[in-house]
């Protein structure tokens, strides 16, 4: 119970100093405040299940997780190159290649983009990771089909907004480009493309997250004897929840990684835009 | 309305590629089921077939294949009729309360979904008031709320329903809390966006009036957030049918959507698996269309749209 009771000293200790350091106006305060709460959590939840003494099977203590990532990292590395390299990250390429090329040709037609828009934007919405169990039936139980649901997942988000995007130049902008006798591809490639490139952002941001649940969640449908999402599924199936926690961690940091590299090639890229200016 | 002839052209152009796609996925079954009945067929056996293509098997054998592979029991890809038939027999023709009901197992998945809904929507809407007016809460919780939509929390699924599990909590109440995970931060980070819409001169025009706080919140702050906040829920809701479904599937195949997929994909019944995939779009479909009509309505009430 003391450690449990040091747990609530703890808390309140942390957020009786967050609170005072975020009446502050200093810039330092928004990266501390939050580091103070994370670390605040670790060190409570380490406190409460020592203190309860939960068992291993429903909550691991962080230094139980963080002595099983450091042990099994040729295990974790094997499963992120399988998943996350050959599943997700092909399939990422794969699905905004498609997107973006889909797009310029359905941006040519005024027809086509209404009709494909509606369409889009529904299929977009809908649970198509329930595709995962057809596609891990048609390419077999390796990343192939893993980087099928991937392209499947993210065509139809990455196609709407770069459709959306590609209208993005305004009518004198494009005036503009004909007074310069610019032809179409002249055009696409210094105005149109640029303008939409917020809207290709957006769009490959959203896909990061879902390239990562699509290539996990379509493991658990079968896959070979390596993978984050088999790894998941087993663990769980052997109540080695700490391996489950540890590969829960590689997905974290993977998904912060590939978001935060989509995030600063954005700012590389549209650094006109008022959204990225400082 | 503009857009019904483009929309209706491109979805027979779809259905249409759908049933082209059938000649090269099935043939080969095709061209097996018709050498069993006693048909020749060139190359005679599977085993010198299974270096060809879809389209080359389809080439070589015109007549059984294109005659084959419209209504196979196991195709590897099923024909839009048969799915729609299927869909028909285990909606319609069951009685709801058969395990073979798509009604039955909808409605488990759907209960999950809309229950989890809910929780995470009013946990979400009270983190982010206390977010908006709380600046020790702001900076400490805010960058984790979205740092965590980096992040595929929907791997966490199969720990959190053995976890309860195990704790003897089963069936609607884990699936719901996955439910309720997914659509929360969605509507958190919404939310905060939209109680801080309200610019200074409606701030201070608040305060002209001598409005107090409260005043200020359901006056102003609320009304001002519910465009974000619808524009989240839609999100939010077909987040939650997602989590539901994918809830079901460490669970061993017992109930739901979720269940009838891995249950298909079991026994390569690819049938059963399009007409559950077609019912969770349906229900997705119907779920989003249902908080857009809820969004319109009370949007132009407030004549903000």
């Amino acid at each position: 119970m003391a450690l449990v009771a040091l747990a609530l000293v703890i808390w309140a200790g942390a957020w009786w100093l967050n609170v005072r350091l975020s009446a502050r106006k200093d810039g330092w305060v928004r990266t501390v405040v939050p580091a103070i709460f994370g670390v605040t959590i670790l060190v409570v939840w380490e406190l409460v299940v020592r203190g309860l003494e939960v068992p291993l099977v429903i909550l691991p203590a962080p230094t139980l997780i963080a002595e099983r990532f450091a042990g099994s990292i040729p295990i974790l590395w094997a499963d992120f190159v399988q998943t996350f390299l050959k599943g997700a990250l092909s399939g990422f390429v794969m699905g905004v290649a498609a997107a973006l090329a889909t797009a310029v040709l359905v941006d040519r037609s005024d027809f086509l983009r209404r009709g494909l828009l509606p369409v889009g934007n529904f299929i977009a919405a809908l649970p198509i990771i329930g595709t995962a169990p057809i596609l891990v039936m048609w390419f077999g139980f390796d990343w192939q089909s893993k980087a099928a649901v991937v392209v499947v997942m993210i065509f139809f988000p990455m196609l709407v907004n770069t459709v959306a995007g590609l209208r993005e130049a305004s009518a004198m902008q494009r005036d503009l480009m004909a007074t310069y006798g610019a032809s179409y591809w002249q055009a696409l490639w210094k105005l149109r493309i640029p303008a939409a490139m917020p809207f290709v952002f957006n769009g490959l941001k959203i896909s990061t997250t879902l390239a990562l649940i699509g290539a996990i969640v379509a493991e658990f449908f079968g896959s070979p004897t390596v993978g984050m999402g088999f790894r998941i599924s087993t663990s769980v199936g052997q109540l080695a929840l700490d391996m489950v926690w540890a590969e829960i961690v590689v997905a974290a940091l993977a998904g912060s990684a590939f978001y935060g590299i989509m995030a600063g090639l954005e700012r590389i890229v549209t650094f006109w835009h008022p959204a990225q200016r400082r | 309305m503009r857009a019904v002839f483009p929309v209706l052209t491109v979805v027979t152009v779809l259905v249409s590629l759908w049933y082209l796609m059938l000649i090269p996925m099935n043939s080969h079954q095709a061209a097996l089921e018709a050498e069993r009945a006693g048909v020749v067929v060139s190359p005679e056996t599977a085993r010198d077939r299974r270096d060809l293509s879809g389209w080359a098997v389809a080439l070589r054998n015109p007549g059984p294949v294109l005659g084959g592979v419209w209504a196979q029991e196991r195709p590897r890809l099923p024909a839009p009729h048969q799915v729609a038939i299927e869909l028909w027999e285990t909606t319609v023709e069951k009685k709801i309360t058969s395990k073979r009901s798509l009604v039955f197992h909808g409605w488990i998945t759907l209960s999950a979904t809309l229950l989890g809904f809910a929780i995470g929507t009013v946990m979400g809407i009270v983190l982010a008031v206390g977010i908006v007016y709380n600046r020790a809460m702001d900076l400490s919780v805010m960058p984790w709320a979205i740092a965590s939509q980096t992040i595929p929390i929907l791997a966490i699924a199969p720990m959190v329903i053995v976890v309860l599990n195990s704790v003897g909590l089963q069936g609607l109440v884990p699936k719901s809390i996955i439910s309720a995970y997914l659509s929360f931060f969605p509507v958190v980070v919404g939310m905060v966006t939209g109680l801080r819409s309200p610019d200074g001169s409606q701030m201070d025009l608040m305060r002209t009036y001598s409005a107090g706080g409260g005043q200020v919140f359901w006056k102003l702050r609320l009304p001002a957030s519910l465009p974000y906040l619808f524009a989240s829920l839609k999100i939010g809701i077909a987040a939650s049918l997602v989590g539901a479904i994918v809830g079901e599937l460490p669970t061993g195949a017992v109930r739901g959507l979720g269940a009838r997929m891995l249950a298909g994909s079991y026994y390569g019944q690819t049938v059963q698996i399009w007409s559950a995939l077609f019912a969770a779009a349906i229900c997705a479909a119907v779920l989003v269309g249902i908080v857009g009509l809820i969004q319109r309505a009370t949007l132009r009430r407030m004549g903000l749209a």
